[in-house]
């Protein structure tokens, strides 16, 4: 390999985590307050739930599948944890499984509409969408769940949300500092641990590889596909839930109108982790570099005071530098390489 | 002497290291049919691309009547009189427009063509070029809804709409029954007699004595033998196609095992012949055949990929009739399959994922990788089938084909099976990587039984203790790799030699 080559090998290898740090140390210097404990802890707060669902994006992105439903199983796991703690006036124990089960049986359903009915990932998907937004609106007819609202049938709800469920989203551990790391921040950080484990260390993140490779060769090989299949849309089913759970502890309330940015948001970050370490394929530490990266930018940005109707352009920008990162420049390495 | 319509000299084409073609001569006459054989990597689709501007070539000229010809692109080269008609018949067709339009194609993609359509003109205009042809459909009829040989006709009827010169077909009948191939037949006769040079690929000896007024064979790259009739010497093609000159190899037979492997009465499709036979362990059984002779297709019975008409099999006795590769692998069978970029590579994967690929269960804990466990496998494979790399954690696509190859072939020489399935473990490598890989496999061989599918005679007297000869999907010949009589094998691989009976060994 000549020195050429060498530098674009490193630059893609590295180029991103350089633009990463070159960027904190950038609103270090010329946003006030930035570089900070309590700023730091402020970006990961900001995209915990967005990293959740973007980890179990990555893993239907790891067979060559998507998830377009995930935005929706988040909000619908919101409306339920609502519903069961504030109309059936459930324990918040309760309200996480219910939410973490249904998420599970979307990712069920919508593996079993690929593998089964053959229906093209991302058409099946976009149905679990509609449907999903379209169920959470039933039971309320169209209303946001709150203690105290008028039920369809009269009732009054009474239940609330209790101390215990908003502990998850309301929660800060001490860490040098008093109440600096909170609940979500921590879930955020396991899910991804867990997640990056799975698929690089067990050989069943070995085998979802191989079948998102070539589908083909991994069942000659003796792969069960079909289940690999299921099995990444059910954990992408199960992210989106307990993202949808942190939204709502956060928000204490069955907010109907929340979580519209969740799927783009997470898209974004799982596919900009393809650029991170050159690795040109999903993976959970580049997912959760790429949802800190978009983090990083946006409080940086709102620092220096741009407004807030900017940062939908600012995450598209990030998205597209990123893609061309990964497509043009590695295709390039895998042509002049050898 | 008929006037020569296409002239090509000196063709020469590589891609990377590898030559495809040597030095190609030939010539093609109007009014004639000459026909183009040659085993899978001899070179043919690579000279076809050529001619129809797919590929450029390296070096060497190509002439048209006397005038210099270099297609740059698939519709100069219709342009100026070579069409082609691919294998692949979907190419050729648009299955939901109806006949009418498929017909007349060229001219509704044509920019100068009107805007607008209209319909009755562009049916009387298919009508025509229907009749020219022979061809009686519905025009309105969809695509979709007619068979195969329809279709085919219509991709055929459409070449002739550009009013070809030189008409190039590439294995038509490969998804034609008798009867359909047929009516091709009478329609290559018209052609012919119209004075349209036609170059056709094939490997069907029935297509060939039908069709053909010469015949050119094709292998390494270069052409290794031209035919003219009358009579056409269909043996001598054949030997030249396949290679006069088979390595002589001295293979010890070790004594035969238990037997491992029985099939009963299997059939590969409704009317064919039934087929028996068994192999032991600590045998090596090669079936070889010309493409469509059914060999992939057992291959795929033997899988569970697919299932067989009639028939069954058994594996030590007990009946096996695996309904998927998993439960193959489950009753102790494992394949390597062909085609290795499509069925084995996968890219992005490194060496050693590649290698270990179907046995990580075994090489897990707890479903957690042992990575020393694996580390150990790889560099294993490695030295024992020499593949030539500078680490093992280099990506498979930085390899040779032939050392890809012999990382998805070694990728089922790690671990113990009953019975081991190799369906074309030599495509697309080079001597000394076949050499490596067929030694390889005759070394792990005492603990199980080998079935190794080839096209190709050599590669099967290579690595054979018995050799089973296809034909047809039925099998038509048995021999043990001791003096081997070549020329009746080469006759029972085309199909020529009376058939064999069961019980009585040629």
């Amino acid at each position: 390999m000549d020195s050429n080559n060498k530098i674009l090998h490193n630059a893609i290898k590295y180029g991103f985590l350089c633009l990463l740090v070159g960027l904190v140390l950038f609103f270090s210097i010329f946003a006030n307050g930035f570089a900070g404990p309590r700023s730091a802890v402020f970006i990961f707060q900001s995209v915990a739930i967005t990293g959740v669902l973007a980890l179990g994006v990555t893993c239907t992105l790891v067979v060559d599948g998507f998830d377009l439903s995930i935005g929706s199983v988040a909000t619908s796991a919101l409306m339920l944890s609502a519903y069961v703690l504030v109309v059936l006036e459930q324990s918040a124990f309760v309200a996480v499984v219910a939410c973490v089960f249904m998420g599970a049986c979307v990712g069920l359903i919508n593996g079993l509409l690929i593998v089964k009915m053959r229906v093209p990932d991302l058409l099946a998907t976009l149905g679990m969408m509609f449907l999903l937004v379209g169920l959470q609106r039933i039971p309320t007819e169209g209303r946001s769940i709150a203690t105290g609202m008028r039920m369809p049938n009269g009732d009054v709800t009474e239940g609330i949300f209790p101390a215990s469920f908003l502990w998850i989203g309301r929660h800060r551990f001490d860490f040098f500092l008093e109440r600096l790391i909170p609940v979500p921040v921590i879930i955020f950080l396991v899910v991804a641990l867990l997640v990056w484990i799975f698929l690089e260390l067990t050989r069943h993140g070995r085998l979802m590889y191989a079948i998102g490779s070539n589908e083909r060769a991994a069942a000659l090989a003796g792969t069960n596909v079909n289940l690999y299949k299921i099995l990444a849309y059910m954990i992408s089913g199960v992210a989106a839930s307990i993202g949808g759970i942190l939204l709502a502890a956060r928000l204490g309330r069955g907010d109907i109108a929340s979580g519209n940015n969740l799927l783009l948001d997470s898209v974004a970050a799982a596919l900009i982790g393809f650029a991170v370490l050159g690795a040109a394929k999903p993976n959970a530490f580049g997912t959760a570099i790429g949802a800190l990266f978009v983090g990083i930018l946006l409080q940086g940005l709102t620092m220096m005071n741009a407004p807030y109707y900017t940062q939908d352009f600012v995450k598209g920008g990030v998205l597209v530098v990123a893609l061309m990162f990964t497509f043009a420049l590695t295709s390039r390495i895998r042509k002049g390489g050898h | 002497m008929k006037e020569i319509a296409c002239q090509i000299k000196g063709l020469e084409k590589a891609f990377g290291l590898n030559k495809v073609l040597r030095s190609i001569d030939l010539t093609l006459e109007q009014g004639s049919v000459t026909v183009l054989m040659g085993a899978n990597g001899a070179g043919k689709s690579t000279l076809v691309k050529i001619l129809c501007g797919v590929h450029e070539a390296d070096k060497g000229f190509i002439t048209l009547f006397g005038k210099h010809f270099s297609p740059k692109t698939p519709v100069e080269a219709f342009e100026k009189g070579v069409v082609t008609v691919h294998q692949a018949i979907n190419d050729g067709v648009i299955p939901d427009l109806d006949v009418a339009s498929n017909l007349m194609l060229d001219t509704l993609s044509n920019p100068k063509a009107s805007f607008f359509i209209s319909e009755k003109s562009i049916r009387a205009e298919a009508r025509k070029v229907a009749v020219a042809m022979n061809i009686n459909l519905n025009e309105r009829a969809k695509v979709s809804s007619l068979g195969v040989a329809d279709r085919q006709m219509i991709a055929i009827a459409r070449a002739m709409a550009r009013k070809p010169q030189v008409l190039i077909l590439d294995e038509p009948t490969s998804s034609l029954s008798a009867k359909e191939a047929e009516r091709l037949f009478e329609l290559i006769n018209h052609l012919r007699s119209t004075g349209v040079s036609i170059l056709y690929i094939s490997h069907r000896m029935s297509d060939i004595r039908a069709v053909a007024d010469r015949i050119v064979t094709m292998r390494d790259g270069k052409i290794s033998g031209i035919f003219e009739g009358p009579p056409l010497d269909y043996e001598g093609a054949v030997t030249a196609m396949l290679g006069q000159k088979m390595a002589e190899f001295s293979i010890d037979s070790p004594v035969k095992g238990e037997l491992v492997l029985k099939l009963e009465d299997i059939r590969l499709s409704d009317s064919s012949p039934n087929i028996n036979f068994s192999v032991h362990k600590n045998e090596v059984v090669v079936i070889t055949g010309l493409l469509g002779s059914g060999k992939s297709k057992l291959a795929s019975l033997l899988f569970g990929i697919e299932q067989p008409r009639a028939g069954k099999m058994y594996i030590k006795g007990n009946s096996y009739s695996p309904k998927s590769p998993q439960s193959a692998i489950r009753s102790g069978v494992h394949m390597s399959p062909k085609d290795r970029s499509t069925n084995a590579v996968i890219t992005g994967f490194d060496i050693e994922k590649n290698l270990t690929l179907p046995y990580l269960h075994l090489y897990s804990q707890f479903s957690f990788l042992k990575k020393n466990i694996l580390n150990k496998v790889t560099r294993n494979s490695v030295e024992m089938l020499g593949i030539v790399c500078q680490n093992i954690s280099d990506d498979i696509e930085t390899l040779s084909g032939g050392n890809q190859q012999k990382v998805v072939v070694g990728r089922w020489l790690s671990e113990p099976c009953e019975l081991l399935v190799l369906d074309e473990p030599f495509q697309g490598v080079d001597i000394k990587a076949r050499r490596d890989i067929s030694k390889h496999i005759r070394n792990t061989a005492q603990n199980r039984a080998t079935v190794v599918f080839v096209a190709e005679l050599d590669e099967a007297i290579e690595i054979a203790d018995r050799i089973f000869i296809l034909n047809e999907q039925e099998i038509v010949g048995e021999h043990e790799n001791k003096n081997i009589n070549l020329a009746l094998m080469l006759a029972q691989v085309s199909g020529q030699s009376v058939k064999y009976q069961e019980g009585k060994k040629t």
